[in-house]
């Protein structure tokens, strides 16, 4: 039994299409290329990236930050289905949760890239070690990340086991682990927020409106990409997923970004009007500041494509046609992702809190191991979702196809 | 917090033996093994300073000697040298003496073995424009002044170091507590212990925290061979050093190493507790002030006008 199921799963990750091996090879291509750029940074130090003793984080933690989004957003598909009983978004809630798996493996991957010293995580390890908690909000994070990714990963796997053994699974055991699941997906983002919410050295980030806004546009990035790779796999493979379902989600994006620009706008003035001197990182980068105005560009592209992604979403009959749909989520997929990485971690540092003005951008080494880290992620993801898959259709296992779970 | 760590203690001494095997066993494995990969491997396993027993603290103080002196090529000392009794150091700062002059900069480079190459400097001296509309505003402030000759006419200028805080952000947010507040008020990091993360640079609000970006180096001739565990030994590349008000001196009684060289006496330094005291006689009859005392940090670090006017050269 085991035997085939592994057989099974390494059948069906080896097998498949052109466009399938294709793109695994160029993602194994990108690892490798990323890789080969950790190599280099392990032996030399962080000096090879841009970051400076001025801007202390950058490019991977601004990666790690957003990423965490993506995955608490898993939760947004949990709710309905298993809450409220909305049946048409079931087959896509399994596809979900290997997400969150996949994002949360990355923003580890950034957290490990990121440190100084990596190889004494031991240092970590209550026991062996001394994990300051509960003092260090850094433990909490670690606390809900490694809880969460286990939590999805049980979600995943019991959910495909019991399906492949042709039982149907009944939600009565899992279910404590399902509710949990939603508090939890909070907790990551909430805490990845305190993080930075915690620091009054940083009056840029130090706001209570904070955690609220990385949900707000967690909520609307995470489904926005979850919703372009339902379209694939809905294409590529036999998995069913109706449209109801999609729009669905698209619904669940319309608000979640209503709210992120209300808590924009809501942030926006209250730094305004007030008119402090706190106001310097946010001059940076919506305006310049002193002539340096490297984010700006940036910022503004992040406030225009939520903005014209908002309107399209808030159109019914657009919402309900996949061209503007479509084009709403990548809209709103890149301008989250210069908005909670660029448009976050960067000004925090701008100016420093001696005043220094250092001009922080990621250099290619930085951004090719990113692309590797994405790789990675990207693989970790296809590769599972494409067994699941072949699961949940019966092609490999003893599923029972007419059967909803 | 300090406390709870002592409590550990105890509880340390098999895991300490594990870990010693442990060590033992990697390096029987790694034949044939030198000295110096013994020594590696014991770093790597190395607990936290505060969980190291007084054996185990000498011990590792006479190999790090060995290892430090084969490195320079000189006689090299480390010692660990507790905190005094009835001691909290405090520093005071004159800002109408202080002419910019950077020297305090260098000592300290040089006192400390901070790495020349990539530079790192653990005191900043920023310099102000008197005509400037917002004097406290650091916005307006420049580190990288460089005219031909200091004070210039219309400038002040602001030493910053760390400002030993009593109520420090940095060491409430490191996860691995690798830094701490020692009873004499100085913060301190086990540069062994630091993973890195960089999380005390975000919260310290004096940028007073200097990250090991790439691999440290002091030539061999520049080596200050007097050295503290908890201070001026070499670092290591990625993990975080700072200002320990040159803990290798001041706990053996001497000035800083930046108080020394100052030409214009604008830095003072001593025992907070100490009534008779220069500092405490500073506080009690001179106007002082400290950075950003909004944030509640609390900093043992003071600055002062004694003057009308700056000194002039
Ligand atoms: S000045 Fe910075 S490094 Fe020094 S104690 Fe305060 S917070 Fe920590
Ligand atoms: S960089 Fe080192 S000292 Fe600073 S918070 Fe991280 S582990 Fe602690």
């Amino acid at each position: 039994m085991l035997i085939d199921a592994i057989n099974g799963i390494i059948r069906t990750i080896t097998r498949g299409s052109r466009a399938y091996k294709l793109w695994v090879g160029v993602l194994l291509v990108l690892a490798a290329i990323g890789i080969s750029f950790v190599v280099k940074q392990a032996s030399e130090g962080l000096i090879v990236t841009n970051m400076r003793n001025q801007v202390s984080w950058g490019w991977y933690i601004a990666n790690f930050t957003f990423l965490v989004g993506v995955a608490a957003a898993a939760v947004v598909l949990v709710i309905p289905y298993y809450v409220y009983k909305y049946k048409p978004i079931g087959n896509i809630v399994l596809i979900g949760e290997i997400m969150a798996v996949a994002a949360v493996s990355m923003c580890l991957m950034f957290i490990l890239l990121d440190m100084g010293s990596p190889e004494r995580f031991w240092h970590l390890i209550p026991g062996l070690g001394i994990f300051n908690f509960p003092q260090s909000i850094l433990t909490w994070d670690v606390v809900v990340l490694n809880l969460y990714l286990f939590l999805n990963l049980f979600l995943v796997v019991y959910a495909l086991a019991k399906i492949y053994a042709g039982k149907s699974y009944k939600t009565g055991f899992i279910w404590p682990f399902i509710v949990f699941s939603i508090p939890a997906a909070i907790s990551i983002h909430t805490v990845t927020a305190f993080l930075y919410a915690g620091l009054p050295s940083r009056p840029f980030w130090n706001a209570a409106i904070l955690a609220p806004r990385f949900i707000a546009s967690a909520f609307s990035s995470g489904p926005a990409l979850m919703l372009i790779i339902f379209q694939i796999i809905r294409k590529r493979t036999k998995l069913e997923i109706t449209d109801e379902s999609l729009f669905k989600v698209g619904e669940l994006i319309t608000w979640a970004m209503a709210f992120n620009l209300f808590f924009l706008i809501a942030e926006l003035y209250k730094e305004i009007y007030s008119a402090t001197d706190h106001i310097a990182s946010l001059d940076y980068l919506y305006y310049g500041l002193q002539g340096h105005d490297r984010l700006v560009p940036w910022i503004w592209t992040a406030v225009i494509f939520n903005s014209i992604a908002f309107l399209i979403l808030l159109i019914p009959t657009l919402r309900k046609s996949f061209i503007p749909l479509n084009v709403a989520c990548v809209l709103i997929f890149i301008g989250v992702y210069i908005e909670k990485g660029i448009g976050l971690v960067f000004p925090g540092f701008i100016p420093g809190t001696l005043g220094e003005i250092y001009e922080y951008f990621p250099n290619s080494l930085e951004l090719w191991i990113s692309v590797g880290v994405w790789s990675i992620g990207f693989l970790i993801f296809t590769l599972f979702a494409k067994v699941a898959i072949a699961i949940k259709t019966g092609e490999i296992g003893h599923a029972n196809p007419a059967e909803e779970h | 917090m300090s406390e709870d760590i002592k409590g550990k203690n105890k509880g340390s001494l098999t895991r300490r033996k594990f870990l010693a095997g442990l060590t033992a066993g990697a390096a029987a494995l790694a034949l044939p093994a030198g000295n110096a990969d013994a020594y590696m491997v014991e770093e790597y396993f190395r607990q936290h300073f505060k969980r190291l027993s007084k054996d185990d603290l000498k011990d590792i103080l006479k190999k790090m000697e060995d290892e430090l002196s084969f490195k320079y090529g000189k006689k090299i000392t480390v010692k660990a040298t507790p905190p005094m009794d009835d001691v909290v150091f405090g520093y005071a700062l004159d800002l109408s003496r202080c002419i910019g002059c950077r020297r305090c900069i260098y000592a300290c480079v040089k006192e400390n073995n901070l790495s020349r190459n990539p530079q790192i400097h653990w005191i900043k001296v920023l310099e102000f424009e008197k005509e400037n509309k917002k004097w406290q505003s650091l916005e307006h402030s420049n580190r990288y002044y460089n005219p031909e000759t200091v004070p210039e006419e219309g400038r002040y200028y602001v030493p910053v170091q760390c400002q030993q805080c009593k109520n420090p952000p940095c060491v409430k947010v490191c996860p691995v507590r690798a830094t701490w507040k020692e009873p004499d008020g100085i913060i301190v990091v086990d540069y062994n212990w630091c993973i890195g993360c960089r999380f005390c640079m975000a919260a310290c609000p004096y940028g007073a925290r200097n990250f090991n970006w790439g691999r440290p180096s002091v030539p061999k001739e520049e080596i200050n061979p007097n050295m503290h565990y908890l201070g001026n030994r070499p670092q290591y590349k990625g993990t975080v050093g700072k200002c320990t008000f040159c803990i290798q001196r001041s706990r053996a009684g001497r000035y800083t190493a930046c108080v020394e060289i100052c030409p214009v006496g604008a830095r003072k330094f001593g025992n907070l507790l100490d009534p008779k005291s220069e500092i405490r006689y500073i506080l009690e009859h001179l106007k002082v002030f400290r950075l950003k005392e909004s944030l509640n940090t609390n900093p043992k670090f003071f600055y002062f006008f004694s003057l009308g006017r700056p000194v002039k050269r």
